[in-house]
């Protein structure tokens, strides 16, 4: 397929912009001008049009296809809540109206939505107060270290350092460091859980914090996490949850309950709205009450009339994103909550973890389990049988997409040689699992009988097998290229 | 010259107070083609352990960490526009950095290059 570029003809327009006639306004100064024109593609509507349509179809989303991507939750999105955020209650105010006297009424459905929005993710998660601002699930990690150096620093102590399990997401470790941590990892004993003596070691009055991904990237749930949250708080620490894989464990285990002060949450993961190529995304930071003055951005208070308002935080770490973050993503989520209920959302995680554990028990003889336990959402598998044949995880990745699934997550948890990653999520059919099931079992079949062949896939898509070691040595992302 | 390992599958090479590092076919092995080396600056003071400079490969970004404590006195810029020495030589043209080390003991805990195959195998 052709770039747009390539399809631009000298002076050809999709739209004619009218000669300026309002006159007596004075036009642009000189210094406000372009000085050249802008590189743009010169085509009309019609080839604009026809240009994004094969591209779209071109592309793969969970609306088409299965999407097993683990790590990242690819439930479906429930078209209700595109219309939930449609209405033009929500889609047509303007942010502004939060500050203007006479905007108060317009937003009061909004300001109310956002606080129910929030104590019902109290409730999911045990914890006490919420800040819906952050835009990510990284973003709601940065927050959450930001929080709890605040709290340390309120206490006039200086504490620099995080301690990390390898089996955390690499979020994690970053989020500390961009917060100014220094950070300490600890290896995952045998049962894929942290080491329990290397993490009483490292445990002293200079940790702020320890960070676990709960269930973790192994897709396995911690046993001792009660007892990890108790020992950092003897240490005067604090214990953050990375909450992203809550799909796992919503109504059945509350991370506030085990004895996590914060955690964040990942909307467009749990809570069915959509991944929008890295963005627009919602990454809610929950903490317990002794931490909720230092939540990034103003709270939502409802008075004693029934009414809600806007205050300042007077401890906040500050705003993290104008106004309420990503509004249109939250009402979604909040659309998607009420659709579920409370017994709702914990049948969704019944039915990821159990799906999770049906493709795990159906491809154990055929792929390397490096850790045979019950898993949560996810089943993190090893190529490392087929690579004695010199098949990696990435040729199963490619073949995948010739049986028209999305590949799964690859070499990722760091932990495990060749990892394939699963995670089929609530919302796939028993008729789609076994489907993709079938496909891992002759990915697993033709890799031993022909392995050359095998490494040719994928031969069925519009372009083929693609040289990523050298897009990566000399990426190449500009046209044209002088 | 003396040649050590570590757990973390890095090689120092050393004599006296000076040392040349990089890491091992096993490690560029497991990491696939690399894609990018973020170079140490000269003059960057390493501790053992800690991180000396990241490496990128198709499958992921990895952290290389220092096998003594001193100070990187060059680093070897080839692969910074030719990457794929570290496949082709890892333990000789695809060295990472050179470095001063403050204590020629930092090696005692080392493994020697008959104990890192034994460490090797154990891994299998
Ligand atoms: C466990 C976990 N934590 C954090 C994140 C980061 O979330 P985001 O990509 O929204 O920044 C992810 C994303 O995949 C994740 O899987």
């Amino acid at each position: 397929m052709k770039l747009i570029y390539e399809k631009s003809v000298e002076g050809r327009k999709g739209v004619k912009i009218p000669e300026r006639d309002v006159k007596h306004y004075p036009a642009l100064p000189d210094n406000l001008l372009r000085k050249f024109p802008a590189g743009l593609p010169e085509v009309s509507e019609l080839d604009t049009v026809r240009h994004f349509s094969k591209l779209s179809k071109e592309n793969y989303s969970v609306d088409s296809n299965f999407y097993p991507l683990g790590s990242c939750t690819m439930k479906y999105n429930p078209k209700a809540l595109e219309e939930a955020a449609a209405l033009g209650g929500f889609r047509n105010l303007h942010p502004f109206l939060c500050y203007s006297p006479s905007g108060k009424h317009s937003i009061s459905g909004a300001l109310e939505l956002l606080y129910n929005l929030e104590k019902a993710l109290t409730a999911v998660t045990g914890m006490d107060e919420v800040s819906l601002q952050p835009m990510a699930g990284a973003h709601g990690e940065f927050a959450g270290m930001k929080i709890a150096a605040a709290f340390h620093a309120s206490r006039g102590e200086e504490r620099k350092i995080v301690i990390v399990p390898d089996t955390s997401h690499g979020t994690n470790p970053a989020s500390s460091a961009m917060s100014g941590f220094d950070v300490i990892t600890i290896a995952s004993d045998k049962n894929g859980e942290m080491d329990m003596d290397e993490y009483k070691k490292n445990l002293n009055g200079s940790v702020a914090a320890v960070m676990m991904t709960c269930p973790n990237t192994l897709g396995i749930f911690n046993r001792n996490i009660r007892e990890v949250c108790e020992l950092a708080h003897k240490a005067g620490a604090l214990a953050y949850c990375d909450g992203a894989n809550m799909n796992a464990i919503m109504g059945k285990m509350r991370p506030g309950d085990a004895g996590f002060d914060i955690m964040h949450l990942n909307m467009h993961k749990t809570f069915a709205t959509p991944h929008g190529g890295g963005g627009p995304g919602a990454g809610p930071v929950c903490v317990k009450k002794n931490l909720a003055d230092f939540l990034p951005g103003p709270a939502i208070i409802k008075g004693a009339d029934g009414g809600f308002s806007i205050i300042k935080r007077p401890r906040s770490i500050g705003r993290l994103a104008p106004f309420f973050g990503n509004f249109g993503v939250l009402v979604k989520a909040y659309a998607y909550i009420l659709l579920m209920g409370g017994d709702g959302l914990a049948d969704a995680s019944e039915k990821a973890v159990l799906n999770a554990n049906y493709i795990k028990a159906a491809l154990e003889k055929f792929y390397e389990l490096p850790y045979k336990r019950r898993c949560m959402h996810e089943c993190v598998f090893s190529a490392s049988k087929q690579m004695e044949q010199g098949v990696h995880a990435l040729d199963i990745a490619k073949f995948l997409i010739d049986r028209g699934f999305h590949p799964p997550t690859i070499y990722f948890p760091l932990i495990v040689k060749e990892a394939l990653m699963i995670e089929p999520t609530e919302t796939e059919s028993l008729y789609t699992i076994d489907e993709f099931i079938e496909a891992m079992k002759d990915a697993a079949q033709e890799a031993a009988e022909d392995p050359e062949l095998f490494k040719r896939h994928p031969l069925s898509s519009c372009i083929g097998r693609l040289d990523e070691t050298s897009a990566a040595r000399k990426l190449n992302i500009k046209y044209p290229e002088k | 010259m003396d040649i050590y390992y570590t757990k973390d599958h890095e090689w120092v090479k050393v004599e006296g107070r000076r040392g040349i590092m990089g890491i091992s076919a096993y490690a560029v092995k497991q990491l696939g083609d690399i894609t990018y080396v973020e170079l140490p600056e000269v003059g960057k003071e390493i501790t053992k352990s800690g991180v000396v400079c990241t490496v990128e490969s198709v499958k992921a970004a990895s952290d290389i960490y220092a096998p003594v404590t001193g100070k990187v006195t060059e680093a070897n810029s080839v692969l910074e526009s030719a990457p794929e020495k570290l496949n082709e030589s890892p333990e000789d043209e695809g060295w990472i950095a050179k470095l001063e080390i403050s204590s020629p003991d930092d090696v005692n805990d080392l493994m020697t290059p008959d104990k890192y195959k034994e460490f090797l195998k154990s891994l299998e």
